[in-house]
């Protein structure tokens, strides 16, 4: 699993790629939390695209993001989710509470406030 | 032609993905579709997982045995433990129900492998092990 994060204003990008598992859940959680917290932004958006597997140790794994962003008043996005990912999202109620987009310019012009679209 | 295989292997949360590979490789000739595989693969991983965080509590001297078979389009799975057991299925089932709250675990695990597949049987008995049955007809 390979976690990269940068800084874009007061979002963190985060591209993911691998399987997202209870093996590597842990390492993703603890890697972002990390960098969330030296980076001072309120914003996290999570790029799927080169993610192949998702189970349900996902699912906590983005809810305890989602926790950490709302503290700072920010937001969490996710970016690509495929078809099969969405099924997960559709089925936790993901969805409900993360916004998702097609790429990752969209997600952060969202973020600025910006006119957007959502991925559907 | 009937075709199935059985493996045993340590409660490792590496061993996830191996269990993961070695289900999609079984089904491979067969040529399912790609959302059938994804479906199989996630309810897979979703049991062995139960087995390593819940059944074993995390121990890994334990290990989690898997056997599935496939007759025409019939698949059969079974994934079991010889962990501490689950006190109340029913209970477990419910979406959202997690004994590790203090983990970020969604508790999601059993509506996962129910929604994934066409049919989920659970059988537990209290320090002896649980056994997770999963069915599912492929239309690919």
């Amino acid at each position: 699993m390979d976690i990269n994060c940068k800084k874009d204003g007061t979002t963190l990008l985060v591209s993911l790629s691998g399987d997202i598992d209870h093996h590597t859940a842990q390492e993703i959680s603890d890697g972002i939390a990390r960098s969330f917290r030296h980076s001072h932004c309120k914003n996290i958006v999570i790029d799927f695209t080169d993610v192949n597997f998702m189970d349900s140790s996902g699912i906590g794994m983005l809810i305890g993001r989602y926790k950490e962003t709302e503290i700072f008043g920010g937001s969490l996005a996710a970016v690509s989710v495929s078809g099969e990912l969405m099924k997960i999202f559709r089925l936790s109620g993901l969805n409900k509470i993360i916004d998702c987009y097609d790429n990752a310019r969209l997600a952060l012009s969202a973020l600025k406030g910006d006119i957007y679209e959502k991925q559907i | 032609m009937k075709n199935k295989f059985e493996i045993e292997f340590s409660a490792l949360s590496q061993n996830e993905a191996f269990a993961r590979m070695c289900i999609v490789s079984f089904l491979l000739p067969r040529d399912p579709t790609v959302g059938e595989i994804n479906d199989i693969k996630t309810a897979v991983s979703e049991a062995v997982t139960n087995c390593i965080i819940h059944g074993y509590c995390g121990r890994s001297d334990g290990t989690v045995k898997m056997c599935a078979s496939l007759d025409e389009n019939d698949l059969y799975i079974e994934i079991s433990d010889s962990g501490c057991g689950i006190e109340d299925i029913e209970a477990a089932r419910k979406p959202l129900f997690t004994t590790k709250p203090e983990c970020e675990r969604s508790g999601m695990g059993f509506t996962v492998m129910e929604a994934f597949m066409d049919t989920l049987a659970v059988r537990s008995e209290k320090n002896i092990g649980t056994k997770v049955i999963m069915t599912k007809k492929l239309r690919g």
